[in-house]
């Protein structure tokens, strides 16, 4: 059966409406030579030629598992419990799509069901979607709803230099093309920097939490300003952090983004990764994705639903503040599994191990002759460290010890030139530690 | 009379909103004929007061179990008052189209935009032949 509705009356109807006769007209502009280059491929090959080949390529990587990792910066090397791989490719859920009719996907909305549940419970919001891509686009989807928020009048969004700069750069490549306008990341400014540049043209103002370099800013009378103004207060958090900080919810938020990946996802060059979004009630009509609701079915019994989708894209079409649906479904399971695992406890724990542990390297490293840790801010599993030697030669001779050193911040903050973001997890062991030190001391 | 209640002392626009005019102000709603084909109502999108409308464009949503539909404005102006009572009950529109669920009162900038509109009687017909 063909899925193409289209005649071939109405596709002649089209082409005449254009003004070309055939369909291969349409690629006049591609040049003959280039539209069917002749394709130099290599003789066909058996299956075990095949998998013997990839094989070599991946073992061109180096595998993350033979280093000790120290480098965060975004993406975290958490344990993973087995349970949640097992559990992930049972084929009920491992499928190529997400299926939602509630008719026959019970147990897949149950799992997004209680994915965002978890996720209202860290973040203190009131709803959370099913999720988006990765943090970047968490945050992206963020500014189009403040913007929404603000009737579009509102065209000013601050965003602290101290969120992820990848994130700042997908945000930008996101809204081009509008009139919204980026600002308060090019410098070195702090909150209250920040909160100066608040005006009636602010449609929100975004903060990270932890920030990039792993500090709590102080966001005591944040809220409040920003909520003076008429603006939306956004925090882009790191969800195992939330395990022992207060939630963004305490703290004022109207919208919280961010990676969802340090829980139950493993690290992968290019993902997938897990973008959650989390809102307040009032604004959740304005989101982008879908919300799993829980409801009765007609014999009373729990049942699930998809309560709230862009219902402006299948309806409002251009005039909608939406135009996304397709989530991580499956990273969200991963992330589901993980926290059910974990629990409240276990997360809580997960982050104490990181905390501690991150402090105990932070001590180790600011004692060493030549190195200095910005003990400024109090700071959860990450921290920066002023080196003696640029940060690429520390860590090409902490590559031969076996151990991933930290983060060069100098790529993307002038005045960081020499500083390393160093990460340290529940799965760097003392010893790992004590070698990292070690490795920089020499 | 029709199916649909559609008070005489009303304009009707071919959207669906009704309008009343008392000297420059217009209050706007939408028809009884309109929530009962958008069926339970669950979400009102309003306007800022102060905002400007023109006639035939969107000025709010109203969202109902079965689909979200634009607010159309039968005529231009500036939003003088809005029925805030719909963000908390926006079901009022199921039971008092005409009345308690008005949504928007509107200074009207232009008074001949109003003969465009129709009549009870039109309106009526209008639906009916739907």
């Amino acid at each position: 059966m063909s899925y193409i509705p289209h005649t071939d009356a109405e596709r002649q109807q089209m082409l005449a409406a254009i003004g070309v006769s055939t369909i291969e007209d349409l690629f006049e502009a591609v040049p003959s030579s280039h539209r069917f280059p002749a394709l130099d491929l290599p003789a066909p090959m058996s299956e075990m030629d095949v998998i013997a080949e990839l094989q070599a390529l991946a073992e061109a990587n180096d595998n993350a598992q033979d280093f000790a990792i120290f480098r965060g910066a975004g993406a975290y090397h958490h344990f993973i419990p087995s349970a949640v791989n097992h559990i992930l490719l049972r084929g009920e859920f491992y499928t190529a799509y997400t299926p939602y009719q509630p008719e026959l996907s019970q147990g897949t909305l149950q799992a997004t069901f209680e994915y965002q549940s978890m996720m209202i419970a860290l973040t203190g919001m009131d709803a959370a979607n099913a999720s988006h891509y990765d943090g970047a686009t968490s945050l992206a989807e963020a500014v189009t709803v403040a913007v929404d928020v603000g009737r579009r009048k509102r065209t000013k969004v601050i965003l602290s230099p101290a969120i992820n700069p990848q994130y700042r750069a997908v945000v930008r490549t996101y809204h081009q093309g509008t009139n919204i306008k980026f600002v308060g990341d090019k410098g070195r400014a702090d909150i209250s920097d920040l909160v100066d540049m608040l005006d009636e043209n602010t449609a929100m103002l975004a903060v990270s939490y932890p920030n990039f370099f792993g500090q709590i800013d102080d966001f005591k009378t944040l809220a409040e300003k920003v909520h003076e103004a008429g603006a939306l207060l956004v925090f882009v958090a790191n969800p195992m952090a939330l395990g022992m900080f207060k939630s963004p919810g305490e703290l004022g938020a109207d919208i919280v983004v961010g990676e969802g990946q340090p829980m139950g996802i493993p690290l992968s060059y290019g993902g997938p990764y897990l973008g959650y979004f989390a809102v307040r009630t009032e604004y959740v009509r304005k989101i982008a994705g879908r919300i799993i609701g829980e409801t009765v079915d007609m014999d009373g019994k729990r049942a699930y639903v998809m309560t709230l989708r862009p219902r402006e894209q299948d309806i409002r079409r251009e005039k909608a503040s939406s135009n996304i649906c397709t989530n991580q479904g499956l990273m969200a399971l991963s992330a589901s599994v993980y926290m059910s695992l974990m629990g409240k406890y276990g997360i809580r724990r997960v982050a104490e191990l990181c905390f501690h542990k991150a402090h105990y390297a932070a001590k180790q490293i600011d004692a060493l002759e030549g190195y200095t840790v910005d003990m400024s801010k109090p700071f959860f599993n990450e921290f920066v460290v002023k080196c003696p030697r640029p940060v690429s030669e520390i860590n090409d001779h902490l590559y031969k010890h076996g151990i991933l050193g930290g983060y060069d911040l100098g790529k993307d903050y002038s005045h960081l030139k020499d500083h390393m973001l160093i990460c340290v997890t529940e799965l760097n062991r003392r010893d790992e530690i004590d070698a990292l030190v070690q490795a920089l001391a020499e | 009379m029709g199916k649909w209640k559609t008070p005489a002392d009303l304009k009707y626009a071919k959207s669906d909103e009704w309008v009343r005019i008392e000297g420059d102000t217009a209050t706007i709603g939408i028809s009884d004929y309109a929530q009962d084909a958008l069926n339970d109502i669950v979400f009102v999108e309003l306007p800022e007061v102060g905002a400007k409308v023109a006639k035939g464009e969107t000025f709010g949503v109203v969202e109902s179990v079965k689909a979200a539909s634009d607010l159309n404005s039968p005529i231009s102006g500036t939003v003088t008052s809005i029925n805030s009572d719909l963000e908390d009950t926006p079901e009022l529109i199921n039971g008092d189209p005409y009345g308690k669920a008005w949504i928007i009162k509107v200074k009207i900038s232009n008074a001949s935009e109003t003969d465009d509109l129709l009549d009870s009687a039109a309106y009526d017909t209008y639906c009916e032949t739907r």
